[in-house]
């Protein structure tokens, strides 16, 4: 029974979400465009579609893995856990699990958020399947997952966060200078998708946690930051997923003409 | 479904490795944690077919019809409500607003009372979508008139680290993050139907280089306006 309700609840607030959305949609094209929607009832399916997997799925996430996620970040982050004695407090490298649960735990949120997983569908699409689904969402975690963990080698050491923000733009501005320029704008835009609703609460257990286990760090300032960082470092690995398959591509013709000559 | 179980296998790997090979500890609940195991799959798998049969397209259709129309005015004005209303009851932005005035309210840049920390909160978040919805009008203009992105995008990066040094310290971090939370699952399939609808539909562009890039927009203007909220107050 409680399992019914909560799911309910679940399904409201996922009513709130779509709700002001279809309203502006329907507004819009009755009101303004004032053209009949075509495929009407494919639409409105697919609107209850979208609306029951949401909530399906953050249902699921919040009974299931997200507790479990939480735990294991508060757990990690504890100082018994890690061996932390007083002398040893606030050396970075005793924290060499928590990078590495950072690391992997960015990577597969990212893997699952569907948000993501939309993007590349349309940029498959509309690439006429030159860039790959997997490829691109592999790209984007790879960039989530160093981000994380550089957020929390941050948070462990102390260190400024907007130092570590603007030399990332700066890399990202040099690096956009260098890149095949169809792939930019993709780049940018997955920056931007990568933090929804799978890797924000986990990430933000992590931080959370770091920032209070460790003397000296004020979880309400030091716990922000992460979903900076992962979604900076998303843009940066896209680039570069970009500029090695163009090198690849052009090896590989270099190659061909070689052998042709030959 | 498969694809669902595919892309949820990372995560439960590494929840399942860190659970029992470092932490050395059982799983509480396995029958719990399998029952929202699958729950996930099957919303994953729904929400993917209900994005390919009705977000997709109608983001699109719309974008074809707007275009057509010729109407700048009103195609502007759809964009900004769709960036403003969808961002203003997002429930991590409100989640991060009331965050964020907690920090404001220790800091001393607000008096530490209710009706003043919801102010700062209520007002935080209406910063916040009015930049989305002006980030989406920003980014369709582009997409219309041609304008390369990278210009525009770094130039609010520049804009970004120049703002740094005047912000308030506390707001910094808030306003780096609220980039990221602003993009819902939702909003995103829409906005990029939009975009590539709008490029594919204007002759001259490219789906690919001008139809995206809309969320960029959506994700680097909450960090101005959040810092711009921090240095009036």
């Amino acid at each position: 029974m409680s399992y019914l309700s909560h799911f309910f609840e679940s399904l409201l607030s996922t009513l709130h979400d779509v709700l002001p959305i279809a309203i502006i949609l329907f507004f819009f094209q009755l009101a303004i465009l004032r053209k009949r929607i075509l495929n009407l009832r494919q639409i409105l399916i697919g609107f209850v579609f979208v609306l029951l997997g949401l909530a399906f799925f953050l249902e699921g996430l919040e009974q299931a893995l997200f507790p479990l996620g939480k735990l294991m970040a508060e757990q990690l982050t504890a100082s018994d856990f890690l061996g932390i004695t007083e002398d040893s407090l606030g050396n970075w490298s005793n924290y060499l699990w928590v990078y590495v649960f950072a690391f992997a735990i960015g990577f597969s949120t990212t893997i699952a958020e569907p948000s993501l997983i939309a993007v590349a569908i349309k940029a498959n699409q509309v690439s006429g399947g030159a860039i790959g689904t997997w490829g691109l969402r592999i790209a984007v975690a790879i960039g989530v997952a160093v981000g994380i963990s550089l957020g929390a080698y941050r948070i462990v050491t102390g260190t400024p966060l907007h130092y570590y923000i603007i030399v990332g733009y700066v890399l990202v501005v040099i690096q956009t200078l260098y890149c095949p320029k169809s792939i930019i704008a993709l780049a940018y835009d997955s920056g931007g998708v990568t933090t929804s609703t799978v890797t924000v609460p986990l990430v933000a257990a992590l931080g959370l946690g770091l920032a209070s286990n460790i003397p000296g760090r004020n979880p309400l300032l030091d716990g922000f930051g992460l979903i900076a960082f992962a979604s900076l470092f998303p843009i940066m690995s896209v680039m570069g997923y970009a500029q090695l398959s163009e090198w690849r591509a052009q090896r590989d013709k270099r190659s061909r003409s070689e052998n042709v000559r030959s | 479904m498969l694809e669902s179980v595919r892309d949820l296998a990372p995560i439960i790997a590494v929840i399942g490795f860190f659970q029992l090979v470092i932490l050395r500890q059982p799983i509480p609940d396995l029958g719990g944690l399998l029952i929202g195991t699958v729950l996930v799959v099957l919303g994953l798998t729904l929400f993917i077919h209900g994005l390919k049969v009705g977000l997709f397209p109608i983001g699109e259709s719309m974008a074809h019809d707007f275009a057509r129309k010729g109407s700048l005015f009103w195609l502007l004005a759809f964009a900004f409500a769709l960036g403003f209303g969808t961002t203003v009851a997002e429930p991590a932005l409100i989640a991060v607003a009331d965050e964020a005035a907690k920090v404001a309210a220790t800091g001393g840049m607000i008096e530490n009372t209710d009706p003043a920390r919801e102010s700062y909160a209520d007002g935080l978040r209406l910063t916040v979508a009015l930049s989305v919805g002006a980030a989406i009008v920003i980014g369709v203009l582009r997409i219309i008139k041609g304008w390369p992105l990278q210009f525009l995008i770094v130039g609010g990066y520049i804009g970004v680290v120049i703002m740094t040094f005047f912000a308030p310290p506390e707001i910094i971090g808030i306003a780096y993050d609220s980039g990221g939370v602003t993009t819902s699952t939702i909003t995103v399939p829409l906005v990029t139907a939009l975009g590539v609808g709008l490029a594919s539909s204007i002759q001259g562009r490219n789906p690919l280089t001008d139809g995206f890039g809309l969320i960029a927009f959506a994700s680097l203007t909450p960090m101005i306006f959040v810092m711009g909220y921090g240095i009036m107050l």
